[in-house]
């Protein structure tokens, strides 16, 4: 479908096709943003999450502790929080950072809003294999002992295996959060959905906009959810009854 | 050490009576959110737990817009979108009724749309909760109150509604905390909730780090708090606590 | 889609009838509701007090005085000004807004009550920045969401490959010119000199460049917003303008402030 068949069906369901001309590329620029934004943090808070509910379920006190406050602060206190500690706070260390090299990282809005995001969906998706590999029947424990397996063997070849198969609906569950917390780099500057559309609306001043991005978001988040239904009725068909 | 934390001190001079004061406001917009949220959330549990071919798609349609928004975007959308159209809404209404147009501006106030956008939030979440909770009550309660001559609604209200809350009360716990922590995006409709009020503390002293990292804090009290005495009540409202162990 | 579209339908429906039936009914002005945003010094400000002050806070009152109305300041966010005067949660907004074509499509104004034009501020270190969209190419520039400096920067300096960035708060953006993230910032001559000057870090800053005021992008002065409807408020407050500039009242207020006019 061209450009124009897509703004007289959009005209014709009773949108301001103008407007949608108008702000429509800037929009499409914030959604490519925002999937950037979710798809960076999730994953890259994934692999830290594995290392947390490590530390927190396996460590020693030096680890677990550490572990657990870190857990607790990001699961405790609100995203926006989070990301503007991140944002100005490191702002005020801007020489610190400067002579530190990583000045780079904290200059730029899109890179605060992706650690900050990192940081929060990692402590949740700990919290969720924690609690999976934790309620895993004590005899898979025992039997991947009695291979002589070793803790980080265990995990790897027995536990997380199956842990990860229970935590597959939570840990959607959270990227669809993911999708809709990600909202808030827009506070700091970011242009995803969010701040396109605000963008948009201090442009047009026209009410219409928001409801453009209440339905981009709503479609972001059937998608993601059916897509990752299907993964995982794929990835456990082997555990159904026929 | 203390001159680092001068800033966050009481009085005219520091920050911290208004950061104390925006804190009580969070929990205050919290706890008159958590009522309507909540019967919202049951209401629209029934409605899709029911068989009406209205209704049921009704509640569906509510739960899957509400828990799909972000909460940012529904909070924007209701302090910008819900004053115009009830206005617009009750001139409609007296054009329908033949009544002579009253000119009425519909008012909503930050903290009743904070209230408002907050609610619809928690019901669509928490509808999820009791809906489980519904499904989870086995049919033989509702038959054995049948069985006593029980109407519908008195079955509903003696029977399953108690049992709902116990089975409910772990996810609601959840939501809470969820919707304490969401109160901080109120902020951006300049209601000096916490958040906001530390926004102003960093500004105006331009140390963003002290007041992000103090509000962050409070919130995180508040958080552990609240588990706190979720772990009190719930041995008496969670279903092992309230039934002898079998 | 259908429900967005039932809405949207709606909304326009009722707002072509609400319309209807607010222009039969003229009320008369009493109390007069102001919206300011509180952010913006030294034209409005919020004190530790709470209060609204400033050079158009003090406007407003001795317009108010001169026309026997009784007036309510209320603070609202920059970005929510607009929406909340049509929403009704106050009558008029006296907040540095630019009278623009773009605005007049959506709300009125009264006469412009000062003017002010824009310019260039860059840490010292790039004192040397030519503000011209060639020189800035490449550079982070910053801005107030939704203000004049915000639509001229991107409309003329994102095409020659600036990064934009818009800020809630003017004050947001002083803080990450501050801090280094910004290299400059566009923005309103007055209140950019009175943070270069009155602020602690506004020392790391300095003006470059001439002032902008091409009436294409920064309008035709500031003014105070209405609704459209209200054609009768406009009439009393651009009434009131007139005799505070005659009897010398609008001198008195600019001299508290500015020490030359900025009418």
């Amino acid at each position: 479908m061209n450009g124009e068949a897509i703004l007289s069906v959009a005209g014709a369901l009773g949108f301001d096709a103008p407007l949608l001309a108008r702000y429509g590329p800037l929009l499409l620029q914030g959604l490519k943003t925002t999937l950037e934004l979710v798809a960076i943090s999730v994953p890259t808070g994934f692999l830290l999450a594995l290392v947390l509910a490590y530390a927190r379920l396996e460590g020693g006190p030096a680890a677990r502790g550490p572990a657990a406050a870190f857990m607790g602060f990001f699961r405790g206190t609100p995203a926006l929080c989070q990301l503007f500690l991140i944002y100005y706070g490191a702002g005020q260390f801007h020489a610190a950072l400067q002579s530190a090299g990583l000045w780079w990282l904290f200059r730029d809005a899109f890179w605060c809003a992706a650690l900050a995001f990192t940081l929060n969906t990692a402590a949740y998706q700990a919290e969720i294999i924690r609690g999976a590999v934790a309620n895993l029947p004590a005899g898979q424990r025992e039997a991947a002992d009695a291979l002589g397996y070793g803790t980080p063997g265990a995990w790897r070849r027995v536990l997380l295996p199956q842990a990860l198969l229970v935590a597959l609906r939570p840990l959607g569950n959270e990227l669809i959060l993911m999708i809709k917390t990600s909202s808030v780099a827009s506070v700091v500057t970011v242009v995803d959905v969010m701040g396109a559309t605000k963008r948009a609306f201090s442009g047009s001043l026209d009410f219409e906009v928001y409801l453009w991005a209440a339905l981009v978001y709503l479609a972001l988040v059937e998608i993601v959810r059916r897509v990752w239904n299907a993964l995982e009725r794929r990835m456990t068909r082997h555990l159904r009854t026929a | 050490m203390t001159e680092l934390l001068a800033p966050l001190a009481f009085g005219p001079s520091g920050w911290g009576d208004e950061l104390i004061a925006g804190a009580w406001l969070t929990l205050r917009l919290a706890l008159a959110t958590l009522p309507i949220g909540l019967a919202i959330g049951l209401g629209v549990a029934l409605m899709r737990h029911g068989d009406s071919r209205i209704l049921r798609p009704l509640g569906e349609l509510y739960g899957a817009v509400f828990r799909g928004l972000p909460e940012l975007l529904t909070i924007f959308i209701v302090y910008f979108g819900a004053p115009r159209l009830a206005t617009h809404l009750l001139a409609f209404a007296e054009a329908a009724l033949g009544l002579p147009p009253s000119g009425t501006q519909v008012q909503i106030d930050g903290f009743m749309a904070g209230v408002l956008a907050l609610a619809l939030v928690l019901g669509a979440f928490s509808s999820e909760v009791f809906l489980g909770a519904i499904r989870s009550v086995p049919e033989s309660q509702r038959e054995a109150a049948d069985a006593l001559g029980m109407s519908r609604a008195q079955a509903f209200r003696l029977v399953i509604l108690p049992q709902v809350m116990r089975l409910a009360f772990p996810g609601l716990a959840n939501n809470w905390m969820t919707l304490l922590k969401d109160t901080s995006l109120v902020s951006v409709i300049a209601l000096p909730e916490l958040m906001r009020q530390a926004n102003l503390a960093a500004l105006a002293t331009r140390q963003p780090f002290l007041f992000y990292l103090a509000a962050c804090l409070l919130y995180l009290a508040m958080s552990v708090a609240s588990e706190r005495l979720r772990l009190r009540i719930e041995p008496a409202a969670s279903p092992r606590g309230a039934e002898p162990a079998r | 889609m259908s429900i967005a579209n039932v809405l949207a339908r709606l909304v326009f429906a009722a707002a072509a009838l609400a319309a209807l039936a607010s222009g039969a009914a003229a009320k008369e002005w009493k109390t007069i509701r102001i919206g300011s945003e509180g952010a913006y010094p030294p034209f409005n400000l919020i004190d530790s007090n709470r209060q609204l002050q400033g050079f158009e806070i003090d406007l407003a009152k001795a317009i108010c005085a001169e026309e026997k109305v009784s007036c309510e300041f209320v603070a609202q966010d920059w970005e929510g000004l607009i929406p909340a005067l049509l929403a009704g949660k106050y009558d008029a907004i006296f907040a540095s807004m630019s009278i623009t074509d773009e605005r007049r499509k959506v709300i009125a104004f009264t006469d412009k009550y000062y003017t002010s034009p824009s310019l260039f501020v860059t840490a010292r270190e790039n004192a040397s920045l030519q503000p011209t969209p060639e020189a800035m190419s490449g550079k982070t520039i910053g801005a107030q969401t939704g203000t004049v400096s915000a639509r001229y920067l991107q409309e003329v300096y994102a095409p020659a490959g600036a990064e934009v960035k818009l800020y809630v708060t003017q004050d947001e953006a002083n803080l990450d010119l501050a801090s280094g993230r910004l290299d400059a910032i566009l923005g309103d001559k007055f209140v950019m000199l009175n943070w270069l000057e009155k602020s602690a870090d506004g020392g790391c800053c300095q003006v470059v460049g001439p002032d902008f005021s091409d009436p294409k992008y920064f309008g035709d002065g500031i003014g105070a917003g209405l609704r459209k409807g209200d054609a009768d408020l406009k009439a009393l407050l651009d009434n009131g303008l007139k005799a505070v500039r005659a009897s010398g009242e609008y001198d008195r207020i600019n001299a508290k402030y500015f020490p030359f006019s900025i009418y």
